[in-house]
């Protein structure tokens, strides 16, 4: 942690963490006080008075219906983001590692989805499934199927789930590439030379091993779909049709800055934080093991 | 290569290439809509081959007053925004970063340990999660529709003190005795020795937190309210909501092509830094 060669004690380390430390101060902790504080306040519609009521707040989310509706929601909708992306980018790594020529090519063409904003890809996904004038809306006439994500909610969050799968594609290849081109080759070969076929080979072996990135990328994904994702869910659904695919983050936003709800806000506020603190607990817990072995 | 499959082979080049074209279709649709004049962009099937007003297109939306009939801040503009919010977020997020590394690893004071943590609670609080009481602190500092408004809440960073931290661990401690030995002081050991070692590391850095914060939205949408600081991304936004109205394909898919050039041209341009940066941040 510390150098066992070090300076001595002076104003100098005060002043070189005091930046970090009062943006912290200021836009951290600070805000994330405050909305503990007023999760414990309810507010009158006028702005008027306000009274402390303890976990009120707390106990009308939980027994809230749409609270526990967009909850669910959010659960489906992470865990959906992730089993697409992963597999699609454990597939296209499975079959970039066995390519001698040409990898890196194929590298640079899979991961710049990343760099896109998510709010962009959103707007692209809206623009491919318009129901008037979209691609894929048009082609989806011929196998019968009505698509409308403005009137159907189902088809809004798939097309929300689409569109966030489709952006973390990359980060989940590049994370599958590099742990597959860690394996040491000759544990692939002894198992070839034992009469191993490749699919036998990457269930019995390859995947086993890259167990610990599957692990890593469970929570990294988890993250971005709670979080990350509001852009796309702003850009093209606005969380509707009738709350279909409000997800929490979303709900905190609206709550907050559009149903002026500031008590309710910051206690949807405080449970995200308490996620994120659970999640954050699990990926470094995950790191330390790894260091480990 | 463990054994010849030449099928399989084939196989493996086939799948590669259905997945870049899966991958790469929305951006193909984006391009072929940003080509084409805007009658043609209201008839379905729209398109799926380029057709001949890029240009046309390219200078009405950089120069011209984005969608007709709506207010907003001419692209080029947004563009100037968007990048003075990237640049700034970056460097100020390595420059305190770099600091406050320095100060925990090679300093003895204190409530170190406390800063420490201090800067490790930032990593639990994402700004989606204190978006009014953040608000409310920047309104009152007076700070909205400010290029310091758009960066400096967002400039606190755990990940980059950890990573910095990392690497300052491994510089070996005769470095620093040797230093004093010729009687460098801490800042010049910090400017002379720490920076120029551990260069590479802040260029990797600085490519994910220039992509990073590029695409910021949530955040200047909340505090921008003058057309004239939106950034590039959120303008998208406010163009697909006009789109209801009176849809300018054309224009629209223009804007989102301009907004996500610059950081897919730093992740293929700076691949090997980018992929360095992603894995030291994450880890």
């Amino acid at each position: 942690m510390l150098k066992r060669v070090h300076f001595p004690t002076s104003l100098l380390p005060y002043l070189l963490v005091a930046p970090q430390v009062i943006i912290t101060l200021i836009f951290f902790i600070w805000p994330a006080s405050q909305a503990v504080y007023q999760s414990f306040l309810i507010e009158d519609a006028f702005g008027m008075s306000t009274e402390f009521v303890w976990f009120e707040n707390f106990t009308y989310l939980a027994t809230d219906e749409q609270y526990l509706g967009s909850f669910g929601r959010t659960i489906f909708f992470s865990v959906c983001v992730a089993f697409l992306s992963m597999s699609a980018a454990l597939i296209l790594a499975g079959f970039a590692d066995r390519i001698v020529r040409g990898a890196t090519t194929y590298r640079t063409l899979l991961i710049w989805p990343y760099a896109v904003a998510p709010v962009l890809a959103g707007a692209l996904w809206v623009f491919m499934f318009n129901p008037t004038l979209g691609i894929f809306p048009y082609i989806l006439e011929f196998i019968g199927v009505d698509w409308n994500h403005y009137l159907n909610g189902n088809q809004a969050m798939a097309l929300v789930i689409f569109a966030a799968a489709w952006k973390q594609i990359a980060y989940n290849f590049l994370f599958y590439l590099a742990a597959m081109q860690s394996i040491p080759r000759s544990l692939i070969e002894a198992a070839a030379i034992d009469g191993a076929g490749p699919v036998r080979r990457f269930w019995d072996h390859i995947f086993p091993l890259i167990s610990p990135t599957t692990f890593f990328l469970l929570v990294i994904n988890a993250v971005y779909a709670f979080f990350d994702t509001f852009g796309i869910i702003h850009a093209v659904t606005q969380g509707g049709p009738a709350n279909a695919t409000t997800i929490l983050v979303y709900k905190v936003y609206n709550d907050g800055f559009v149903g002026l709800d500031l008590g309710g806000s910051a206690a949807q506020s405080v449970i995200l934080m308490f996620l994120v603190i659970a999640m954050t607990v699990v990926q470094f817990r995950y790191v330390e093991r790894k260091v480990e072995y | 290569m463990i054994e010849n499959r030449p099928v399989l082979n084939i196989a493996s080049h086939a799948v590669l290439i259905i997945g870049i074209v899966i991958v790469a279709l929305p951006i193909w649709i984006t391009f072929v809509a940003a080509t084409h004049d805007p009658v043609r962009m209201t008839q379905a099937p729209i398109p799926m081959l380029p057709g001949g007003h890029f240009w046309e297109n390219f200078t009405q939306t950089l120069f011209g007053g984005g969608l007709s009939g709506t207010e907003s801040a001419p692209v080029w503009r947004m563009l100037l925004n968007s990048l003075m919010m990237a640049l700034m977020i970056s460097f100020g997020k390595i420059a305190i970063s770099l600091l406050s590394a320095f100060a925990i690893v090679y300093f003895k004071f204190p409530f170190r340990m406390g800063f420490f943590w201090l800067i490790f609670i930032t990593l639990m609080l994402p700004v989606e999660v204190r978006i009014l009481p953040t608000f409310e602190v920047v309104a009152d500092l007076g700070m909205l529709n400010s290029y310091w408004g758009l960066s400096i809440p967002l400039i606190a960073s755990a990940t980059a003190t950890f990573m910095f931290r990392q690497v300052f661990l491994t510089i070996p401690d005769e470095m620093l005795e040797s230093a004093r030995i010729d009687g460098a002081g801490p800042l010049r050991f910090f400017w002379d020795i720490l920076i120029p070692l551990s260069r590479t590391n802040i260029a990797a850095l600085f490519v994910i937190l220039f992509i990073y914060g590029w695409n910021q939205y949530l955040w200047p949408l909340l505090i921008t309210t003058e057309t004239d600081m939106t950034t590039i991304v959120m303008s998208i936004k406010q163009m697909l909501e006009a789109a209801e109205q009176s849809p300018q394909w054309n224009i629209i898919m223009m804007t989102a092509l301009l907004a996500m050039i610059p950081p897919v041209f730093v992740v293929v341009a700076m691949q090997r830094l980018f992929v360095q940066g992603l894995t030291e941040t994450d880890k």
